[in-house]
């Protein structure tokens, strides 16, 4: 495997590469066709506030529950060698805990809305934990395990607030969904910067990264290594959970209301899609973060793209397809090989990379 | 008797490696011919040629007089050339005759009750006890194996290739395959049975092929081939060539503490055993392919379920169930299976030689970046691995190398007692002679090594002591004067040799 050796060529962007020319292009079709797509604007919002607006910002803020469920199921995606389909139900009842909890406190305030959020996340690391068994204990396929909690994920979020679509009305929701007063960028983005920093720091503090990849690659070998390969597949999803109360409190807050039937309606597509673009192996091993979230900003940039060429939004799907598979048929394993000897045939010529090893 | 298949001169290469070297074979018709040798003799290479599924390089084959080729698994199958796997490769939900006639209704239109007469004349004709509307899915493991056998059969072949048909047998069923592989023979169909159960050849089989290192050694009438020169003629020494140029110093050896001791200790996969090992000493398990000797590790490291027996190490008795307690205790171990059990390909080589010792150090003490670079740059100046960067990923090094960072992985855990199961399996010799310096070199150390190699030559050269296992159970140990190939071999093939051995 020759890949990563022409340093001219590749600039060591590796599974980057795909993502980045992608969003490459999406910057220069839009360059072209418009330019004042990319105009940011300063305005004052309902409440006063400066803030930052125009089509990058809604992109960047608009793809934000996506990128943070993007980061989760790529750590699934890397453990399991399969995806969790019902992250959106479960975004669902984590958003309907969320609103629960504030509905029944007595005033909202800083306090409460962390309690609010604590319990979101603890319900849905316990749903992370119920697909993150059947997976990892059971071996069961992680599609068909998820599949349970995507069909009734949707209902228990009804159960909880009784059947009601709730609003919470809170300075602090609202800041939270939008912006803070006095900060000009989106509150939506700083959680994911957040969430990003403190997914990279774990990585820095603990072996989850070598762990996970180990797992994925070669369980048995893993296995043999000490390593718990149930835990970290199990842990996973536990952390996927995470990033499923983060992102259904973020789209409560959006709205101020929680609607179990359309909270992150479809968003597992898109998520797993952001992975897949992101250059990270669907059946397992290798991961990178970092290309799962530009993959995340590359669907939301597509959507508005179209929007902006008003496209109406019953054929945006349509025309999302065709991008996406161009897309996943370039960074597939066949066209990369095929893209590898081409490159390597114009070098012809060129002295050859050293053999690594003789046997 | 009658040639029906003829191989001459078969060659195949892999990259780097000639894994078939003009290798002939002949069947004759209406016999059983045990296909021998150990692993990487070349038997399934040949055997992956004769049905297609590899192309030769060069030689020729004959069926029944006229050349043929053999383009692909299908050409095989056409030519009556057919195979039944150790696996069984049948739809355990379809029926037997289903399962018998499936993927060969050629065109016209059979009805099914006549498949399923037709799978009763034939199930009863060969004496297999099934049904042909019974799911096969609900009979017993031989009896899939007939069937399979049963549909090979009546697609007319003349050669019948029968790859490790009993591994997953018990002795009655074994019985019951055999009384099939005769009545078959009666027919004069050609059987080429490929077995590692020496019993079983001598059981059932008229001739015998040997392979070593993909050379034919050569083809004998079992009735003339004692069991112990074919395990000569195997393992590639002969009888009185001179013995290990290793000496021990007996009284030496048993002055040092013995490091680990088990009793009766058993796993899911392996019977229950006796072991010790003392420190710096290097001891081995020796036996044939599937004598039991990489159950016997697997169960002192943990890596298979451990069913019973007691375990000391350094006279406190310890538990050892799973891998990371057998590496707290100490213990490394480099499994058999490089590529299934040993590398993680697409991760890196410093990844890959720090694992080990990150899984002990734990969850939440990350070695760090240039700490893990420092490691992987000493390991691979000290076991000089030859590989592009400490960043390439250790799937594109050659096998040696990656072997190399196998052992550095498991050195920097900086064990007390290290397992290497085949460890020089499959690598040049150049990287054999440093594996085995190494060995010896760790046991000057203080390391306690326990050393499974399928050359006896190089555990001779290697071990202190040596202990002999045939058929899942220790049969011999062997030290001092009695570390010689004759000797080895004697108590590998059985037979009274083996029984003075027993104490």
């Amino acid at each position: 495997m020759s890949k990563k050796n022409d340093k001219k060529f590749s600039l060591n962007l590796g599974q980057l590469t795909i993502p980045i020319i992608a969003i490459l292009l999406l910057v220069l079709f839009n360059l072209f066709r418009d330019p004042s797509f990319f105009y940011i604007g300063i305005a004052h919002n309902n409440d006063g506030n400066i803030v930052l607006s125009g089509n990058l910002v809604s992109i960047i803020n608009g793809a934000s529950e996506l990128a943070v469920l993007a980061i989760g199921m790529t750590l699934v995606t890397a453990a399991c060698g399969g995806q969790d389909i019902s992250v959106g139900a479960a975004a669902a009842i984590a958003g309907s805990v969320f609103v629960k909890i504030l509905k029944s406190v007595p005033s909202i305030n800083g306090f409460t809305v962390l309690v609010a959020f604590v319990s979101a996340c603890i319900v849905a690391m316990i749903f992370g934990s119920f697909n993150g068994t059947l997976v990892a204990v059971f071996k069961i396929q992680p599609m068909i395990a998820t599949l349970i909690l995507y069909t009734c994920g949707r209902s228990i979020a009804y159960w909880i607030n009784g059947g009601a679509t709730p609003t919470v009305d809170s300075p602090i929701i609202t800041a939270i969904g939008s912006f803070i007063p006095g900060i000009p960028i989106p509150t939506p983005v700083l959680i994911v910067v957040a969430v990003a920093i403190a997914f990279k720091l774990l990585f820095h503090f603990t072996s989850l990264e070598l762990f996970t990849q180990s797992v994925g690659i070669n369980g048995s070998a893993a296995r043999l290594n000490g390593i718990n390969a149930t835990f970290m597949k199990l842990l996973s999803f536990i952390l996927l959970g995470v990033c499923v109360a983060v992102a259904g409190s973020i789209g409560v807050s959006r709205l101020g209301l929680i609607n179990h039937e359309t909270l992150l309606l479809d968003v597992e597509m898109d998520t797993i899609l952001a992975v897949a673009i992101g250059g990270n192996n669907l059946g397992g091993g290798k991961f990178k973060i970092s290309g799962s979230i530009i993959g995340a900003y590359v669907i939301q940039m597509l959507t508005i793209t179209l929007y902006a060429m008003k496209v109406s939004s019953t054929d945006v799907k349509a025309y999302k397809a065709i991008v996406i598979i161009l897309l996943v048929v370039i960074g597939s394993p066949v066209i990369k090989a095929k893209f590898a000897k081409l490159t390597a045939k114009s070098k012809f010529g060129q002295p050859k990379q050293p053999a690594k090893g003789a046997d | 008797m009658q040639n029906i298949l003829q191989m001459k001169g078969i060659v195949k290469r892999f990259p780097g490696v000639l894994a078939l070297n003009g290798v002939d074979f002949t069947l004759r018709k209406g016999e059983i011919h045990a296909l021998m040798g150990e692993n990487g003799a070349g038997k399934s290479t040949l055997i992956k040629v004769l049905t297609g599924v590899y192309q030769m390089d060069g030689g020729e084959i004959y069926l029944a007089g006229n050349k043929i080729s053999i383009g692909s698994p299908q050409d095989a199958q056409n030519n009556g050339i057919s195979t039944v796997y150790q696996e069984i490769t049948l739809c355990p939900n379809l029926t037997v005759a289903e399962n018998m006639f499936i993927g060969r209704e050629s065109g016209s239109w059979v009805q099914q009750k006549e498949y399923e007469k037709r799978a009763d004349e034939i199930l009863q004709k060969l004496g297999i006890p099934a049904r042909s509307g019974q799911q096969l899915g609900n009979c017993s493991l031989a009896v899939q194996q007939m069937v399979a056998i049963a549909r090979a059969v009546d697609m007319e072949c003349k050669v019948l290739i029968l790859d490790e048909p009993t591994s997953s047998l018990d002795d009655k069923e074994v019985q019951m395959l055999f009384d099939l592989m005769r009545s078959l023979r009666s027919e004069g169909v050609g059987i080429i049975f490929v077995t590692h159960f020496l019993e079983q050849v001598y059981e059932v089989s008229d001739r015998i092929t040997v392979l070593r290192n993909g050379e034919l050694v050569g083809e004998y009438l079992t009735a003339e081939l004692p069991q112990v020169e074919l395990v000569a003629k195997m393992i590639g020494k002969e009888l009185d060539e001179l013995s290990s140029l290793h000496e021990v110093d007996e009284t030496k050896e048993e002055k040092k503490e013995i490091f680990y001791e088990a009793k009766d200790l058993s796993s899911s996969e392996a019977m229950p055993f006796d072991f010790n090992i003392r420190k710096g000493e290097v001891n081995g398990f020796t036996g044939l392919l599937g004598s039991g000797r990489s159950e016997s590790v697997r169960a002192i490291f943990g890596a298979d379920k451990v069913n019973g027996g007691t375990v000391k190490i350094n006279g406190q008795q310890v538990k050892i169930t799973k891998p990371i307690e057998a590496m707290k205790a100490g213990i490394g171990y480099l499994a058999e299976d490089r590529k299934r059990d040993g590398i993680i390909a697409e991760l890196s080589v410093r990844e890959n030689i720090i694992l080990a010792l990150q899984v002990m150090n734990g969850f939440f003490k990350p070695i760090s970046r240039s700490e893990s670079e420092a490691f992987a740059d000493e390991y691979i100046k000290v076991l000089n691995i030859k590989t592009a960067s400490r960043e390439t990923p250790v799937g594109s090094l050659s096998g040696g190398n990656q072997q190399k960072v196998i052992l550095a992985r498991w050195l920097l855990t900086h064990p007390d007692y290290l397992i290497l199961d085949e460890p020089t399996r499959g690598i040049d010799v150049g990287t054999k002679l440093e594996i085995q310096k190494l060995v010896l070199k760790l046991a000057e150390e203080g390391v306690s090594v326990t050393f499974i190699s399928s050359e006896v030559e190089e555990m001779l050269r290697t071990c202190s002591r040596l202990i002999v296992m045939r058929d899942r159970h220790v049969v011999g140990e062997l030290t001092g004067k009695d570390l010689n190939q004759e000797q080895v071999m004697k108590t590998i093939a059985g037979g009274e040799a083996a029984d003075e051995q027993e104490k």
